[in-house]
Protein backbone atom coordinates (compact mmCIF):
# COMPACT_ATOMS: atom_id res chain seq x y z
CA UNK A 1 0.00 0.00 0.00
CA UNK A 2 2.52 2.18 0.03
CA UNK A 3 2.46 3.70 -3.10
CA UNK A 4 -0.92 4.44 -2.79
CA UNK A 5 -1.06 8.09 -1.84
CA UNK A 6 -4.53 8.64 -2.52
CA UNK A 7 -4.58 7.00 1.00
CA UNK A 8 -3.61 9.97 2.38
CA UNK A 9 -7.29 11.10 2.23
CA UNK A 10 -8.90 9.12 3.97
CA UNK A 11 -6.42 9.32 7.29
CA UNK A 12 -7.65 10.55 9.97
CA UNK A 13 -10.22 13.62 9.14
CA UNK A 14 -8.16 14.57 6.08
CA UNK A 15 -11.42 14.86 3.79
CA UNK A 16 -13.46 16.52 6.23
CA UNK A 17 -10.67 18.94 6.85
CA UNK A 18 -10.49 19.72 3.41
CA UNK A 19 -14.09 20.17 2.95
CA UNK A 20 -14.31 22.35 6.14
CA UNK A 21 -11.34 24.57 4.56
CA UNK A 22 -13.57 24.41 1.20
CA UNK A 23 -16.31 25.76 3.00
CA UNK A 24 -13.85 28.67 4.28
CA UNK A 25 -13.06 29.46 0.52
CA UNK A 26 -16.55 29.60 -0.76
CA UNK A 27 -17.62 31.71 2.19
CA UNK A 28 -14.90 33.62 1.39
CA UNK A 29 -15.71 34.26 -2.14
CA UNK A 30 -19.27 34.44 -1.48
CA UNK A 31 -19.05 37.33 0.75
CA UNK A 32 -16.67 39.00 -1.32
CA UNK A 33 -18.36 38.64 -4.77
CA UNK A 34 -21.55 39.54 -3.26
CA UNK A 35 -20.37 42.71 -1.86
CA UNK A 36 -18.19 43.32 -4.92
CA UNK A 37 -21.65 43.27 -7.11
CA UNK A 38 -23.71 45.67 -5.26
CA UNK A 39 -20.38 47.92 -4.77
CA UNK A 40 -19.52 47.65 -8.04
CA UNK A 41 -23.09 48.72 -9.56
CA UNK A 42 -23.16 51.54 -7.74
CA UNK A 43 -19.48 52.24 -8.91
CA UNK A 44 -20.34 51.46 -12.28
CA UNK A 45 -22.94 53.88 -12.37
CA UNK A 46 -20.89 56.51 -11.07
CA UNK A 47 -18.26 55.95 -13.97
CA UNK A 48 -20.66 57.02 -16.48
CA UNK A 49 -21.07 60.05 -14.79
CA UNK A 50 -19.75 62.92 -17.12
CA UNK A 51 -17.80 65.53 -14.35
CA UNK A 52 -13.93 64.89 -15.25
CA UNK A 53 -12.84 64.83 -11.55
CA UNK A 54 -15.12 61.91 -10.92
CA UNK A 55 -14.00 60.19 -13.93
CA UNK A 56 -9.77 60.53 -12.93
CA UNK A 57 -10.50 59.25 -9.47
CA UNK A 58 -12.49 56.03 -10.63
CA UNK A 59 -10.23 55.66 -13.39
CA UNK A 60 -6.99 55.86 -10.84
CA UNK A 61 -8.92 53.31 -8.50
CA UNK A 62 -9.37 50.91 -11.30
CA UNK A 63 -5.95 50.91 -12.83
CA UNK A 64 -4.62 50.94 -9.34
CA UNK A 65 -6.51 47.43 -7.83
CA UNK A 66 -5.53 46.08 -11.34
CA UNK A 67 -1.99 47.05 -11.47
CA UNK A 68 -1.29 45.60 -7.95
CA UNK A 69 -0.64 41.99 -7.37
CA UNK A 70 -4.06 40.93 -5.29
CA UNK A 71 -0.91 39.21 -3.06
CA UNK A 72 0.58 42.28 -2.47
CA UNK A 73 -2.72 44.28 -2.13
CA UNK A 74 -3.69 41.42 0.56
CA UNK A 75 0.04 41.60 2.36
CA UNK A 76 -0.78 45.45 2.21
CA UNK A 77 -4.04 45.06 4.19
CA UNK A 78 -3.06 41.99 6.53
CA UNK A 79 0.41 42.97 7.67
CA UNK A 80 0.57 46.67 6.83
CA UNK A 81 -2.27 47.33 8.42
CA UNK A 82 -1.69 45.98 11.59
CA UNK A 83 1.92 47.65 11.62
CA UNK A 84 0.75 51.38 10.48
CA UNK A 85 -2.40 51.81 12.14
CA UNK A 86 -2.40 48.66 14.59
CA UNK A 87 -5.42 47.87 13.72
CA UNK A 88 -5.53 44.08 14.38
CA UNK A 89 -7.27 42.29 10.93
CA UNK A 90 -7.94 38.37 11.02
CA UNK A 91 -7.09 36.77 7.72
CA UNK A 92 -10.73 36.43 6.87
CA UNK A 93 -11.88 39.83 6.98
CA UNK A 94 -8.36 40.76 4.84
CA UNK A 95 -9.47 38.71 2.11
CA UNK A 96 -12.79 39.70 2.43
CA UNK A 97 -11.43 43.66 2.08
CA UNK A 98 -9.05 42.94 -0.16
CA UNK A 99 -11.46 40.90 -3.00
CA UNK A 100 -14.32 42.79 -2.24
CA UNK A 101 -11.96 45.99 -3.19
CA UNK A 102 -10.45 43.90 -6.27
CA UNK A 103 -14.09 42.76 -6.97
CA UNK A 104 -15.53 46.24 -7.02
CA UNK A 105 -13.35 47.84 -9.25
CA UNK A 106 -13.74 45.11 -11.89
CA UNK A 107 -17.07 44.71 -11.72
CA UNK A 108 -17.48 48.79 -11.53
CA UNK A 109 -15.90 48.59 -15.14
CA UNK A 110 -18.15 46.02 -16.43
CA UNK A 111 -21.22 47.69 -14.91
CA UNK A 112 -19.54 50.72 -16.68
CA UNK A 113 -19.09 49.15 -19.95
CA UNK A 114 -22.38 47.30 -20.27
CA UNK A 115 -23.92 50.66 -19.52
CA UNK A 116 -22.17 52.80 -22.13
CA UNK A 117 -22.91 50.18 -25.01
CA UNK A 118 -26.04 50.42 -25.18
CA UNK A 119 -26.60 52.75 -28.19
CA UNK A 120 -27.85 56.20 -28.11
CA UNK A 121 -30.79 55.52 -30.85
CA UNK A 122 -32.24 52.67 -28.23
CA UNK A 123 -32.88 55.48 -25.87
CA UNK A 124 -34.11 57.94 -28.55
CA UNK A 125 -36.09 55.38 -30.21
CA UNK A 126 -37.53 54.82 -26.39
CA UNK A 127 -38.23 58.62 -26.98
CA UNK A 128 -39.90 58.88 -29.87
CA UNK A 129 -42.29 56.13 -29.13
CA UNK A 130 -43.16 58.66 -26.36
CA UNK A 131 -42.26 56.37 -23.35
CA UNK A 132 -41.11 58.35 -20.40
CA UNK A 133 -37.43 58.25 -19.03
CA UNK A 134 -37.96 55.98 -16.58
CA UNK A 135 -39.91 53.65 -18.46
CA UNK A 136 -36.94 53.83 -21.01
CA UNK A 137 -34.93 52.59 -18.43
CA UNK A 138 -37.12 49.90 -17.52
CA UNK A 139 -38.08 48.26 -20.06
CA UNK A 140 -35.24 48.68 -22.36
CA UNK A 141 -32.05 49.66 -21.35
CA UNK A 142 -31.84 47.87 -17.99
CA UNK A 143 -32.92 44.76 -19.46
CA UNK A 144 -30.54 45.22 -22.40
CA UNK A 145 -27.92 45.64 -19.82
CA UNK A 146 -28.46 43.18 -17.17
CA UNK A 147 -28.03 40.75 -20.38
CA UNK A 148 -24.95 41.84 -21.38
CA UNK A 149 -23.59 42.04 -17.65
CA UNK A 150 -24.78 38.55 -16.24
CA UNK A 151 -22.31 36.54 -18.15
CA UNK A 152 -19.25 38.76 -17.49
CA UNK A 153 -20.22 39.43 -14.06
CA UNK A 154 -20.39 34.64 -13.55
CA UNK A 155 -16.82 35.16 -15.20
CA UNK A 156 -15.63 37.69 -12.62
CA UNK A 157 -17.13 35.67 -9.72
CA UNK A 158 -15.08 32.49 -11.28
CA UNK A 159 -12.44 34.90 -11.21
CA UNK A 160 -12.25 35.80 -7.88
CA UNK A 161 -13.29 32.53 -6.45
CA UNK A 162 -10.04 31.11 -7.91
CA UNK A 163 -7.97 33.67 -6.22
CA UNK A 164 -8.97 33.60 -3.01
CA UNK A 165 -6.71 30.41 -2.91
CA UNK A 166 -3.93 33.40 -2.19
CA UNK A 167 -4.96 33.59 1.32
CA UNK A 168 -3.61 30.86 2.39
CA UNK A 169 -0.30 32.73 2.36
CA UNK A 170 -1.56 35.06 4.72
CA UNK A 171 -2.60 32.28 7.07
CA UNK A 172 -6.07 31.83 6.63
CA UNK A 173 -7.21 28.18 6.83
CA UNK A 174 -8.90 27.99 3.81
CA UNK A 175 -8.54 24.59 1.48
CA UNK A 176 -5.19 25.00 -0.51
CA UNK A 177 -4.01 25.88 3.43
CA UNK A 178 -5.67 22.90 4.83
CA UNK A 179 -4.06 20.45 1.97
CA UNK A 180 -0.65 22.19 3.06
CA UNK A 181 -1.07 21.23 6.60
CA UNK A 182 -1.57 17.76 5.37
CA UNK A 183 1.14 17.41 3.15
CA UNK A 184 2.99 18.70 5.35
CA UNK A 185 1.87 15.87 8.17
CA UNK A 186 2.08 12.79 6.04
CA UNK A 187 5.57 14.15 4.26
CA UNK A 188 7.73 11.16 5.56
CA UNK A 189 4.71 8.53 5.45
CA UNK A 190 3.38 9.04 2.01
CA UNK A 191 5.81 11.36 -0.33
CA UNK A 192 3.54 11.19 -3.22
CA UNK A 193 0.88 13.17 -0.93
CA UNK A 194 1.39 16.47 -3.01
CA UNK A 195 0.27 15.35 -6.20
CA UNK A 196 -2.71 13.79 -4.62
CA UNK A 197 -3.51 16.37 -1.92
CA UNK A 198 -3.27 19.15 -4.96
CA UNK A 199 -4.83 17.19 -7.50
CA UNK A 200 -7.90 16.85 -5.05
CA UNK A 201 -8.31 20.38 -4.58
CA UNK A 202 -7.85 21.13 -8.32
CA UNK A 203 -10.91 18.85 -8.50
CA UNK A 204 -12.92 20.70 -5.46
CA UNK A 205 -12.15 24.22 -7.42
CA UNK A 206 -13.19 22.61 -10.95
CA UNK A 207 -16.60 21.41 -9.64
CA UNK A 208 -17.20 24.90 -7.92
CA UNK A 209 -16.13 27.04 -10.72
CA UNK A 210 -16.91 24.79 -14.13
CA UNK A 211 -20.92 24.70 -13.42
CA UNK A 212 -20.41 28.62 -12.96
CA UNK A 213 -18.61 28.80 -16.03
CA UNK A 214 -20.82 26.75 -17.53
CA UNK A 215 -23.89 28.54 -17.04
CA UNK A 216 -22.61 31.94 -18.07
CA UNK A 217 -21.61 30.76 -21.23
CA UNK A 218 -25.10 29.05 -21.57
CA UNK A 219 -26.79 32.73 -20.34
CA UNK A 220 -24.44 34.50 -23.50
CA UNK A 221 -25.13 32.42 -25.85
CA UNK A 222 -29.27 32.57 -24.93
CA UNK A 223 -29.19 36.21 -24.56
CA UNK A 224 -27.17 36.65 -27.69
CA UNK A 225 -29.57 38.63 -29.04
CA UNK A 226 -27.72 42.21 -28.11
CA UNK B 1 -52.25 73.37 -51.98
CA UNK B 2 -55.84 72.37 -51.18
CA UNK B 3 -55.97 74.54 -47.59
CA UNK B 4 -56.72 71.31 -45.51
CA UNK B 5 -56.56 71.13 -41.62
CA UNK B 6 -52.97 72.04 -40.61
CA UNK B 7 -51.26 69.35 -38.30
CA UNK B 8 -47.92 70.67 -37.97
CA UNK B 9 -46.45 74.40 -38.48
CA UNK B 10 -42.97 75.60 -38.00
CA UNK B 11 -42.20 78.90 -37.45
CA UNK B 12 -38.33 80.24 -38.28
CA UNK B 13 -37.18 78.19 -36.32
CA UNK B 14 -33.19 77.87 -35.45
CA UNK B 15 -31.05 75.35 -34.66
CA UNK B 16 -27.29 75.22 -33.36
CA UNK B 17 -24.45 73.50 -31.88
CA UNK B 18 -22.30 76.31 -30.29
CA UNK B 19 -20.90 78.04 -33.68
CA UNK B 20 -22.33 75.39 -36.25
CA UNK B 21 -25.76 76.76 -37.30
CA UNK B 22 -27.57 73.80 -38.70
CA UNK B 23 -30.99 75.61 -39.49
CA UNK B 24 -30.89 79.01 -39.68
CA UNK B 25 -34.75 80.37 -40.14
CA UNK B 26 -37.49 77.46 -41.42
CA UNK B 27 -40.87 77.48 -41.73
CA UNK B 28 -43.10 75.17 -42.93
CA UNK B 29 -46.48 74.04 -42.47
CA UNK B 30 -47.58 70.60 -42.91
CA UNK B 31 -51.61 70.06 -43.86
CA UNK B 32 -53.51 67.41 -43.03
CA UNK B 33 -52.83 63.77 -45.32
CA UNK B 34 -49.47 65.64 -46.77
CA UNK B 35 -46.82 64.33 -48.13
CA UNK B 36 -44.22 66.38 -47.74
CA UNK B 37 -40.80 65.38 -48.38
CA UNK B 38 -37.24 66.90 -47.63
CA UNK B 39 -34.51 66.83 -49.89
CA UNK B 40 -30.99 68.30 -49.78
CA UNK B 41 -27.02 68.08 -49.73
CA UNK B 42 -25.98 65.67 -46.60
CA UNK B 43 -25.37 68.05 -43.82
CA UNK B 44 -28.15 70.97 -44.64
CA UNK B 45 -30.17 70.37 -41.39
CA UNK B 46 -33.06 67.62 -43.31
CA UNK B 47 -32.03 65.06 -40.48
CA UNK B 48 -31.92 67.50 -37.54
CA UNK B 49 -35.31 69.36 -38.79
CA UNK B 50 -37.19 66.14 -38.33
CA UNK B 51 -34.88 65.32 -34.98
CA UNK B 52 -36.48 69.04 -34.29
CA UNK B 53 -39.96 68.73 -34.27
CA UNK B 54 -40.11 65.44 -32.10
CA UNK B 55 -38.00 67.41 -29.59
CA UNK B 56 -35.00 65.27 -29.49
CA UNK B 57 -33.03 68.00 -30.25
CA UNK B 58 -34.09 71.30 -28.58
CA UNK B 59 -34.45 74.43 -30.81
CA UNK B 60 -32.78 77.89 -30.06
CA UNK B 61 -35.33 79.72 -31.79
CA UNK B 62 -38.81 79.89 -33.57
CA UNK B 63 -41.78 77.05 -32.54
CA UNK B 64 -43.12 74.07 -33.77
CA UNK B 65 -47.00 73.47 -32.67
CA UNK B 66 -48.98 70.40 -33.65
CA UNK B 67 -53.05 70.71 -34.11
CA UNK B 68 -52.65 74.33 -33.04
CA UNK B 69 -50.54 73.27 -29.34
CA UNK B 70 -47.47 74.58 -28.93
CA UNK B 71 -45.11 71.68 -28.79
CA UNK B 72 -41.40 73.23 -29.15
CA UNK B 73 -39.20 74.28 -26.03
CA UNK B 74 -41.07 71.87 -23.63
CA UNK B 75 -39.53 70.44 -20.64
CA UNK B 76 -42.32 68.73 -18.99
CA UNK B 77 -44.54 66.14 -21.17
CA UNK B 78 -42.42 66.47 -23.76
CA UNK B 79 -43.73 61.79 -24.04
CA UNK B 80 -46.80 62.55 -24.86
CA UNK B 81 -46.27 65.06 -27.33
CA UNK B 82 -44.06 62.19 -29.09
CA UNK B 83 -46.89 59.82 -28.29
CA UNK B 84 -48.81 61.83 -31.46
CA UNK B 85 -45.47 62.12 -33.66
CA UNK B 86 -44.46 58.65 -35.29
CA UNK B 87 -40.15 58.64 -36.16
CA UNK B 88 -38.43 55.83 -38.10
CA UNK B 89 -35.13 55.98 -38.23
CA UNK B 90 -32.07 55.42 -40.72
CA UNK B 91 -31.10 52.46 -38.11
CA UNK B 92 -34.35 50.70 -37.38
CA UNK B 93 -33.50 50.31 -33.93
CA UNK B 94 -35.84 47.88 -33.18
CA UNK B 95 -35.19 46.67 -29.29
CA UNK B 96 -33.11 43.90 -29.76
CA UNK B 97 -34.32 41.91 -26.46
CA UNK B 98 -37.98 42.14 -27.32
CA UNK B 99 -39.58 40.03 -30.28
CA UNK B 100 -41.32 41.88 -32.94
CA UNK B 101 -44.62 42.17 -31.46
CA UNK B 102 -43.26 43.18 -28.54
CA UNK B 103 -41.62 45.59 -30.17
CA UNK B 104 -44.53 47.31 -31.62
CA UNK B 105 -46.60 47.05 -28.59
CA UNK B 106 -44.46 48.50 -25.82
CA UNK B 107 -45.42 52.34 -26.82
CA UNK B 108 -48.84 51.70 -27.12
CA UNK B 109 -49.20 49.36 -23.71
CA UNK B 110 -46.81 51.11 -21.78
CA UNK B 111 -46.84 55.11 -22.98
CA UNK B 112 -50.86 54.85 -24.06
CA UNK B 113 -51.72 52.09 -21.23
CA UNK B 114 -53.75 50.68 -23.87
CA UNK B 115 -54.85 47.15 -23.37
CA UNK B 116 -52.42 44.14 -24.32
CA UNK B 117 -54.52 42.39 -26.13
CA UNK B 118 -56.01 45.05 -27.87
CA UNK B 119 -52.76 46.53 -28.99
CA UNK B 120 -51.41 42.85 -30.11
CA UNK B 121 -54.91 42.41 -32.28
CA UNK B 122 -53.88 45.70 -34.22
CA UNK B 123 -50.14 45.27 -34.30
CA UNK B 124 -50.96 42.06 -35.75
CA UNK B 125 -53.42 43.18 -38.31
CA UNK B 126 -50.64 46.02 -39.26
CA UNK B 127 -48.13 42.86 -39.59
CA UNK B 128 -50.08 41.22 -41.92
CA UNK B 129 -50.40 44.28 -43.86
CA UNK B 130 -46.71 45.06 -44.18
CA UNK B 131 -46.40 41.06 -45.15
CA UNK B 132 -44.23 40.08 -41.75
CA UNK B 133 -47.04 38.37 -39.58
CA UNK B 134 -45.47 35.24 -40.00
CA UNK B 135 -42.12 37.09 -38.22
CA UNK B 136 -43.96 38.48 -35.12
CA UNK B 137 -42.52 36.19 -32.57
CA UNK B 138 -38.98 36.27 -34.39
CA UNK B 139 -36.42 39.05 -32.84
CA UNK B 140 -35.08 41.67 -34.57
CA UNK B 141 -31.61 39.83 -35.45
CA UNK B 142 -33.36 37.36 -37.37
CA UNK B 143 -34.70 39.22 -39.39
CA UNK B 144 -34.06 40.93 -42.49
CA UNK B 145 -32.45 45.08 -42.67
CA UNK B 146 -36.17 45.58 -45.08
CA UNK B 147 -37.54 43.30 -42.75
CA UNK B 148 -36.65 45.17 -39.67
CA UNK B 149 -37.44 49.14 -41.02
CA UNK B 150 -41.30 47.80 -41.83
CA UNK B 151 -41.27 46.44 -38.73
CA UNK B 152 -39.94 49.90 -37.28
CA UNK B 153 -42.67 51.40 -39.28
CA UNK B 154 -45.29 49.33 -37.38
CA UNK B 155 -44.01 49.94 -34.59
CA UNK B 156 -44.51 53.85 -35.11
CA UNK B 157 -48.04 53.29 -36.77
CA UNK B 158 -49.39 51.46 -33.81
CA UNK B 159 -49.09 54.70 -32.16
CA UNK B 160 -51.83 56.32 -34.21
CA UNK B 161 -49.45 59.19 -34.81
CA UNK B 162 -51.01 62.65 -36.43
CA UNK B 163 -47.66 62.55 -38.42
CA UNK B 164 -45.28 60.29 -39.61
CA UNK B 165 -41.75 61.49 -39.88
CA UNK B 166 -38.96 59.36 -41.63
CA UNK B 167 -34.91 59.84 -41.59
CA UNK B 168 -33.77 58.67 -44.25
CA UNK B 169 -35.15 54.72 -43.62
CA UNK B 170 -34.13 53.12 -46.97
CA UNK B 171 -30.10 54.80 -46.48
CA UNK B 172 -28.85 51.82 -44.29
CA UNK B 173 -30.38 49.29 -46.25
CA UNK B 174 -29.25 46.94 -49.27
CA UNK B 175 -30.95 48.16 -52.70
CA UNK B 176 -32.89 45.39 -53.78
CA UNK B 177 -34.49 45.90 -49.74
CA UNK B 178 -35.34 49.26 -50.46
CA UNK B 179 -38.37 48.93 -52.46
CA UNK B 180 -40.45 46.79 -50.07
CA UNK B 181 -40.08 49.68 -47.46
CA UNK B 182 -40.79 52.50 -49.90
CA UNK B 183 -43.67 50.32 -51.29
CA UNK B 184 -45.12 50.22 -47.63
CA UNK B 185 -44.59 54.26 -47.48
CA UNK B 186 -46.43 54.62 -51.34
CA UNK B 187 -49.40 52.73 -49.73
CA UNK B 188 -49.42 54.53 -46.41
CA UNK B 189 -49.00 57.93 -48.31
CA UNK B 190 -52.33 56.53 -50.42
CA UNK B 191 -54.27 55.95 -47.31
CA UNK B 192 -53.81 59.79 -46.31
CA UNK B 193 -51.32 59.67 -43.71
CA UNK B 194 -49.76 62.76 -43.15
CA UNK B 195 -45.76 62.40 -43.48
CA UNK B 196 -42.49 64.09 -43.40
CA UNK B 197 -39.82 62.25 -45.69
CA UNK B 198 -36.10 62.69 -45.32
CA UNK B 199 -34.83 60.86 -48.11
CA UNK B 200 -32.18 60.55 -50.87
CA UNK B 201 -34.33 58.19 -53.51
CA UNK B 202 -35.33 60.64 -56.08
CA UNK B 203 -37.53 58.89 -57.88
CA UNK B 204 -39.44 57.91 -54.77
CA UNK B 205 -39.53 61.49 -53.84
CA UNK B 206 -41.32 62.05 -57.06
CA UNK B 207 -43.81 59.63 -56.64
CA UNK B 208 -45.08 60.04 -53.26
CA UNK B 209 -44.45 63.87 -52.67
CA UNK B 210 -47.13 66.60 -52.10
CA UNK B 211 -44.76 68.83 -51.83
CA UNK B 212 -40.65 69.02 -52.59
CA UNK B 213 -38.78 70.63 -49.63
CA UNK B 214 -35.21 71.67 -50.77
CA UNK B 215 -32.75 72.53 -47.96
CA UNK B 216 -29.41 73.72 -47.98
CA UNK B 217 -27.26 75.00 -45.78
CA UNK B 218 -29.44 74.96 -42.59
CA UNK B 219 -32.66 76.98 -45.13
CA UNK B 220 -35.35 76.31 -47.41
CA UNK B 221 -34.00 77.42 -51.16
CA UNK B 222 -36.74 75.44 -53.04
CA UNK B 223 -40.34 74.39 -52.30
CA UNK B 224 -42.58 72.92 -54.90
CA UNK B 225 -44.26 70.35 -56.61
CA UNK B 226 -42.09 67.75 -57.40
CA UNK B 227 -42.69 67.89 -61.24
CA UNK B 228 -41.94 71.66 -60.60
CA UNK B 229 -38.98 71.05 -58.85
CA UNK B 230 -37.33 68.05 -59.94
CA UNK B 231 -38.09 68.86 -64.16
CA UNK B 232 -37.67 72.75 -63.51
CA UNK B 233 -35.83 73.63 -60.46
CA UNK B 234 -35.86 77.72 -59.98
CA UNK B 235 -32.58 77.92 -57.86
CA UNK B 236 -29.16 77.14 -59.44
CA UNK B 237 -28.34 75.08 -55.75
CA UNK B 238 -31.26 73.05 -56.60
CA UNK B 239 -30.14 72.59 -60.25
CA UNK B 240 -26.40 71.88 -59.00
CA UNK B 241 -27.75 69.69 -56.22
CA UNK B 242 -30.39 67.62 -59.58
CA UNK B 243 -27.49 67.18 -61.36
CA UNK B 244 -25.68 64.74 -59.24
CA UNK B 245 -28.67 62.62 -59.70
CA UNK B 246 -28.93 63.20 -62.98
CA UNK B 247 -28.39 59.52 -64.20
CA UNK B 248 -31.53 58.40 -62.35
CA UNK B 249 -33.49 61.73 -64.07
CA UNK B 250 -32.64 61.59 -67.31
CA UNK B 251 -33.62 57.52 -66.92
CA UNK B 252 -36.87 58.29 -64.89
CA UNK B 253 -38.27 60.39 -67.67
CA UNK B 254 -37.15 58.17 -70.42
CA UNK B 255 -39.26 56.03 -68.80
CA UNK B 256 -41.94 57.74 -68.53
CA UNK B 257 -42.17 58.91 -72.28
Amino acid sequence: MQDLGIRVLFEGKNLIRLLEGLWVTIEISLLSVLISMILGIVLGMIMTVKNPLVKAVTRLYLEFVRIMPQLVLLFLVYFGMTRAFHVNLSGEVSAVIVFSIWGTAEMGDLVRSALISIPAHQYESGRALGLTEGQIYRYIVIPQTIRRLVPLAINLATRMIKTTSLIALIGVIEVVKVGQQIIEASRLSVPSAALWIYGVIFFLYFIICYPVAKLAARLEKAWNTV
Amino acid sequence: MSKKEEILTINHIKKDYGSLEVIKDISLTVGKGEVVVVVGPSGCGKSTLLRCINGLETIQGGEISLKGEIISGRQKDMHLVRQKIGMVFQSYDLFPHKNILDNITLGPVKAQHRKKEEAEEEAEKLLVRVGLLDKKDAYPRQLSGGQKQRVAIVRALCMHPEVMLFDEVTAALDPEMVREVLDVMLELAREGSTMIIVTHEMQFARAIADRIIFLDKGEVVEEGTPEEFFENPKTERARKFLNVFEFDTVKGVEDKK
